[in-house]
């Protein structure tokens, strides 16, 4: 009983208490990237996730054979081993995303929170725990690309996962969906999220 | 030939620019931001690898991946040989500049998962440069990195005297004093 609640946790923490991008501010180039639109943002985030779980299962598995002296040089082939392998299926199977996605696919081997979580939690945990690890990362970054992505594309595009919506497609502020545009709705939400925190740290 | 060298190397400086165009490297360009003496190290370390990578990258790409058909490799190879690049920078670096070493700190060896070098190397396969154009290409994006670094710093360093909202502090000020840099920079691209 213990130990599914523990797995549970695991899984939960990278959706709020333990976010990689709002808490930990990890990967933040795809985050800014990507989020132009929700469709970018989702594949993006799943894309991630893959290599996110395959790794730490990978990296959780080897964990004891590999010397402590290598073990960054060698974590860093088994994630460029399965970004490998994604970057070819996406060619393969979803040429669309992988255009618009261009090389921010192959970036993904130097996204700070896979090779992170690999650092902090799969090189010391048992591959079952690290893969819900990884699930609950990738869900929390996907959740947190697709929430910026939400604001870019209503804002700058008047439209969401490409259907235009009444009323914010009338005139819609192009640089939203431009790089500033990125830089600007995260900070902003950074901002509201730690107001938020500030807020529950004050009134108790 | 010279002009569309100069071309690729402005576009890659102004037009292009890693840091505010392409988004590229974010990680340094927020956290070693807030002293200019760290920028300008950050920024040259990070040149210097850029350009040795951009070399070394195309000499893997165009003599030993594509003549063995082993494309495939490409993203395993590359990561692998900017670790090695970076190892050496740093080792040259605390020799010859021990105070500059201890400013850089932690950020020397996350050049490594910079993704603007990585990001210059996959650019140039993609475009098929050659080796003249490759390295003008990385040594405009080390530079223009250098330069959105040293102005960002410069901002933040008046931005750490002056009355910021609580919540806004650090982190969230930088991204929209970054997104209004941005901004700036988009009046550029009509420079060439």
């Amino acid at each position: 009983m213990k130990n599914n609640t523990n797995l549970l946790n695991e899984l939960t923490k990278g959706i709020w208490k333990e976010n990689p991008i709002f808490v930990i501010s990890l990967g933040l180039c795809p985050t800014i990237a990507v989020t132009s639109s929700m469709t970018n943002a989702i594949g993006m985030g799943l894309a991630s996730m893959f290599v996110l779980v395959c790794s730490n299962l990978i990296i959780s598995l080897i964990r004891n054979i590999v010397p402590n002296a290598v073990r960054i040089p060698s974590f860093i082939v088994v994630i460029a081993t399965f970004v490998t392998i994604l970057d070819k299926l996406v060619q393969a199977y979803m040429p669309a995303l992988s255009a618009s996605l261009g090389i921010f696919i192959p970036l993904i081997v130097v996204n700070c929170i896979i090779l992170g979580r690999a650092e902090a939690f799969a090189c010391k945990n048992s591959p079952i725990a690290s893969i819900f690890d990884g699930i609950g990362m990738g869900l929390g970054f996907t959740i947190a690309l697709s929430l910026i992505a939400f604001f870019r594309e209503l804002l700058g595009d008047g439209a969401l996962l490409g259907y235009k919506i009444p009323f914010f497609a009338d005139a819609p502020a192009l640089i939203m969906i431009m790089p500033p545009g990125g830089f600007i709705v995260f900070g902003l939400l950074i901002a509201l999220k730690r107001n938020y925190d500030l807020k529950g740290k004050f009134t108790k | 030939m010279t002009g569309s060298l100069i071309g690729i190397f402005l576009t890659a400086i102004f037009i292009e620019n890693f840091v505010l165009n392409q988004i590229l490297g974010l990680c340094p360009f927020i956290g070693v931001s807030s002293r200019t003496e760290s920028a300008v190290g950050m920024g040259i370390s990070v040149t210097f690898v850029m350009v040795m990578a951009g070399v070394a990258t195309w000499g893997v790409q165009n003599l030993v991946l594509v003549p063995y058909s082993l494309e495939y490799l490409q993203t395993v190879s590359f990561i692998l040989i900017i670790a090695a690049l970076v190892q050496f920078v740093e080792m040259v670096i605390k020799k010859l500049a021990p105070a500059l070493y201890k400013a850089l700190g932690v950020f020397l060896p996350l050049i490594t998962t910079n993704c603007a070098v990585l990001g210059v190397a996959l650019i140039n396969v993609r475009r098929n440069y050659g080796l003249l154009e490759s390295s003008f290409h990385a040594l405009g994006g080390g530079l223009g990195f250098m330069l959105a670094l040293v102005i960002m710093s410069g901002i933040r360093e008046r931005l750490a005297i002056s009355e910021v909202p609580v919540a806004m502090r650090g982190a969230p000020i930088a991204f929209i004093t970054a997104g209004l840099l941005a901004t700036a920079f988009m009046g550029l691209s009509g420079l060439i």
